[in-house]
């Protein structure tokens, strides 16, 4: 038994609070500096929970020694250790990529915001991958909503702003729904945690705890930006700066998609039918349509956060899927992982063709492929993940999905997946054939910092490079489940 | 991991290292880039000449990964992927050399050698798969890294080339994708083995074995150019000689004429296939295919694209002997893998030595063009008579097998087929011929940037890979009954298909 104050669990939520109070004491200069190195110590202190879940599997940890309903339990499992370890494997590579980006002065004002807020988002988010019961869950998804939208306003303009405003509305009516659903659940069994509910209400399902499912469910679709609440992600996720895009695309909505996947495996495991083929029909729209936004859009970022969009309707497929072989249920975690990293690296890449061209539309990558190669390259590696051909991590999460639905004779699902991989590989390749035209005369470009370009690079390449562990990181999934 | 299991990985690291290398080279790095490439294109010989020798004595090469529970990546480098890496290998080293002489002095070649490079790996990769899935990651590894080549140029008229390209291959690996995880769910995974495995499934899943067939048939047919799947090969044409010469010889449409080989052989069985009555619908659309093409190809003006369309009639050769169903018809289908394979890339060479020395790009200006330059017009014109089927060149010996397996399978309107294309072969590569050699040269020539020096009438490295490639024409048709040669392997893979 590891001694107390090592368990690594409660280290991964008081890090990042550490280093976001210093950072936001101490400046951005050495805030950033102090950032990567406890990101890199979280790094591995989320292996080593992955590597300890694997051989003494899921477990409970009581902070503090006191344990509910007294004090805060944290409780970690194979789905818990693969977000968590998503997490920071995504914030890492992106805090390395925010110190370059905010170096340039017009971006002081920016940096001064970005590192506090982004060390209370992880904070939350790691929280919120630990956490057991539904009260403590609201805490953290208020937290990270309120950090969330602040750094969608760090660029500090009058459009970020709006859209930071709008994406505050909804998360806070999300919330706030979930929350009303958790005291209905409250008021029907008298607990809130996640381990004594599951069982509860499995038999005979109360309307009350119908009418709970139905606003926490709606609530935190809402916050995952399935359509037809996605509304206010193109605009929040394209117009921030773009690490933050990168962090929001990769790694906030999938928060959110965990908790439905976490009720949907545990207290509304009722949920099954006519309600779960509901959300697949959404996820399956959201395929559509938001890939057909990407290929319509003008501005690049609004392109990537379209295929956002696009993507995160794969993860909903899963639910009508949802079986005893777990099919489904890998596929949805390979999905999370796969996008997490790709969605990271197209963004990262999409901020570094922002700077060479001077310019934010699709248009105006005319050329640039002699400019900035790798970061070119990285986009087309990342694409292929997002486009779900092989080997990337991303294939291997459609072909899950596929043969989970080949397997329960569901056909229509086969059908959204391909035609959904056909139009991103269109809107992918609609930027790489731009970006390999030959340049107008009159172009210039901007020398960018390597740095960013190998930033998008690693996190493209692991995002193809994963696809072929996917075995190791199913073993580490199926911890505890 | 033992050394049976490394050496097919030694070949698809041996360009896959090198192209990773490349990348990262700046663009002034011409002398390292070139040794790289070489070394790269030597060693993969010396890995596949090792691993021919050892498949001659019967060892068995091969390595597995598991990838998720229950789906493997495999490896196995028998008699039948080594036919098909061997030509890629011996071909790409030619065309690297082709092309470094070719892009001298033209822009983002660091580039170009990469995803060339990572094309080879992909081709070698596809042509060792085990299973189908190990198929389908290599054939769309294959789409994607040629993509960058086919748009190049970077002329609007490059990406529309480009653009029809993926649309088509993208759109057949999603075909092809549907049909290998449908029988993945019916059989688990689906491994290639002599005699196929499907037969297992027993009568009640008949019906859907016949769909999974047409899918995956579809898949890897688009990128074999059958018609009505061949509308993406012309409009590739826009691409570099040396890309072209990659795209119809050594890698896209072969991958796809392997991609039906390793179907039927060995994942249907040839047997259970014809049982099934899969076999004749297949061999009509070879036919219609062989005919068509040629009949395209007789009104194009344009060199490249007159190639192009001869390419769709000829890679369905292959097809049509693998739907023949006996062992002959497999011997002429298999031979003729790799007898197509040096005869167009031939044609290809000289095409791209017309363009690239003289600026003649159409047929109707080749007139003379044989006095200006007899080396390139002697290889053209062995080539395309090996096209024609004349004897003794490569081209005859596999027309003759395929004639004699039609005959043996009973379908005699085959040979008619044969016939009708070894005529049309004659009536649009002859006029070629005629302007080559019979006509006066004109005054001059559209745009001439290699000015002859002595009996060198272009570049030695433009020069030297046409030539020894259309030796090896004359050659594999004068030696077909040699131990070596590739009708002799051909003859060892079907007594391994036949007799299991």
């Amino acid at each position: 038994m590891t001694e107390a104050w090592l368990e690594p669990a409660a280290w991964l939520i008081i890090l990042p609070l550490a280093w976001a109070s210093v950072a936001f004491l101490a400046g951005p200069g050495r805030g950033a500096r102090l950032a990567i190195l406890a990101l890199v110590a979280q790094l591995g202190l989320a292996l080593e929970l992955a590597a300890d879940l694997t051989q003494r599997g899921a477990r409970m940890h009581a902070v503090g020694g006191w344990g509910a309903p007294l004090g805060i339990d944290l409780m970690a499992d194979g789905l818990s250790a693969v977000m968590l370890l998503l997490t920071q494997a995504v914030a890492l590579p992106i805090a390395v990529y925010a110190q370059a980006y905010f170096a340039e002065t017009h971006h002081r004002h920016a940096a001064t915001w970005f590192w506090p807020l982004a060390g209370f988002l992880l904070a939350a988010m790691n929280a919120l991958f630990l956490s057991a019961d539904l009260f403590n869950l609201y805490v953290t998804l208020e937290l990270l909503g309120l950090a969330a939208v602040g750094l969608v306003a760090v660029g500090g303009g009058t459009a970020q702003i709006t859209a930071a405003l709008r994406y505050l509305l909804v998360s806070l009516l999300a919330s706030g729904g979930y929350l009303l659903g958790v005291a209905l659940l409250y008021g029907a069994y008298g607990t809130v945690s996640m381990t004594t509910l599951a069982p509860l209400a499995v038999g005979q399902t109360p309307l009350a705890v119908w009418i709970a499912a139905g606003l926490m469910l709606v609530g935190l679709l809402a916050k995952t930006a399935l359509l037809p609440f996605h509304f206010w992600l193109p605009p929040a996720h394209g117009g921030a700066p773009a690490p933050v895009s990168a962090l929001l695309s990769a790694l906030v909505v999938k928060a959110s998609f965990y908790l439905v996947l976490r009720l949907a495996l545990g207290p509304f495991a009722m949920m099954t039918g006519t309600a779960a083929g509901l959300i697949g029909v959404l996820g399956a729209s959201a395929i559509l349509w938001g890939a057909w936004q990407a290929l319509r859009a003008q501005r690049l970022k609004q392109l990537v956060a379209w295929s956002t969009v696009a993507q995160l309707g794969y993860l909903f497929l899963i639910f009508p899927l949802l079986a005893a072989d777990g099919l489904a249920l890998q596929a949805g975690a390979l999905q999370v992982v796969a996008h997490g990293l790709a969605k990271a690296a197209l963004f990262a890449a999409a901020g570094v063709l922002m700077r060479a061209t001077g310019r934010d539309t699709v248009e105006g990558l005319a050329g640039v492929a002699g400019r900035v190669p790798l970061t070119l390259f990285a986009f087309g590696l990342a694409g292929v993940s997002i486009m779900g051909l092989p080997p990337s991590a991303g294939f291997l999460a459609k072909w899950l999905l596929i043969d989970a639905a080949l397997k329960q004779g569901q056909w229509g699902w086969i059908v959204v997946i391909i035609v959904g991989s056909l139009l991103a590989a269109g809107y992918i390749f609609r930027v790489l054939r731009q970006a390999f035209l030959l340049a107008p005369e009159d172009s210039h470009f901007q020398p960018v910092p390597r740095r960013l370009e190998w930033v998008a690079f690693v996190l493209a390449a692991a995002s193809v490079l994963l696809g072929l562990r996917g075995a190791e990181l199913v073993a580490l999934l199926g911890v505890g489940s | 991991m033992t050394v049976n299991e490394m050496l097919p990985l030694a070949v698809i690291a041996s360009s896959l290292l090198p192209g990773m290398v490349i990348f990262a080279l700046p663009e002034a790095r011409v002398g390292l880039r070139s040794v790289l490439n070489l070394l790269g294109a030597m060693s993969k010989l010396v890995f596949v000449i090792l691993l021919l020798e050892g498949v001659a004595r019967g060892e068995v090469y091969g390595f597995r990964h598991t990838v998720l529970p229950g789906l493997d990546l495999v490896f196995k480098a028998d008699a039948l992927a080594l036919l098909f890496v061997t030509l890629s290998t011996v071909l790409w080293l030619f065309t690297t050399i082709y092309a470094i002489g070719y892009l001298e002095g033209s822009p983002h070649r660091s580039r170009f050698f990469g995803f060339f490079s990572l094309c080879v790996t992909a081709t070698v990769g596809l042509a060792m798969a085990g299973n189908l899935f190990t198929f389908f990651v290599f054939y769309e590894l294959l789409t994607l890294s040629t993509f960058p080549l086919v748009v190049h140029r970077g002329t609007p008229q490059a990406m529309r080339g480009g653009t029809v390209y993926l649309a088509y291959t993208l759109a057949g690996g999603a075909l092809l994708l549907t049909g290998i995880v449908w029988l993945h769910g019916l059989m688990g995974q689906v491994d290639f083995v002599h005699g196929g495995s499907v037969a297992a499934l027993g009568p009640q899943a008949t019906a859907q074995i016949k769909v999974v067939f047409l899918l995956l048939i579809a898949g890897v047919g688009v990128k074999a150019a059958l018609v009505p799947l061949h509308g993406w090969l012309p409009q590739a044409m826009v691409a570099p000689a040396p890309v072209s010469a990659l795209l119809h010889a050594v890698a896209v449409v072969k991958a796809g004429a392997f991609g039906i080989v390793r179907i039927v052989y060995e994942v249907y069985g040839v047997e259970y296939a014809q049982s099934l009555g899969l076999l004749k619908p297949l061999a009509i659309a070879a036919a219609v295919t062989i005919v068509w093409g040629s009949l395209r190809a007789l009104t194009q003006d344009d060199l490249k694209k007159r190639l192009a369309y001869s390419t769709v009639s000829q890679v369905s050769y292959i097809a049509l002997g693998v739907a023949l169903f006996g062992p002959v018809g497999t011997i002429g289908g298999l031979a003729h893998l790799v007898h197509q394979g040096i005869m167009k890339i031939t044609l290809f060479f000289a095409a791209g030595n017309y363009a690239e020395t003289l600026g003649v790009h159409k047929v109707s200006e080749l007139d003379g063009a044989g006095r200006r330059m007899p080396l390139t017009s002697a290889a053209f014109t062995i080539a395309a008579f090996g096209m024609i089927g004349v004897a003794p060149t490569a081209g005859y010996v596999s027309k003759w097998y395929l004639g004699e397996g039609a005959l043996a399978a009973g379908m005699d309107w085959v040979v008619a087929v044969l016939w009708t294309s070894s005529l049309l072969n004659a009536a649009y590569f002859l006029p070629i011929l005629y302007r080559l050699w019979f006509r006066p040269p004109p005054a001059a020539w559209p745009a001439e940037h290699i000015p002859a020096r002595g009996w060198r009438e272009t570049g030695w490295l433009l020069l030297a890979p046409p030539l020894i490639t259309a030796a090896a024409v004359l050659v594999t048709g004068l030696f077909a009954e040699a131990g070596w040669s590739p009708l002799a392997w051909a003859k060892l893979i079907a007594a391994r298909e036949y007799l299991q």
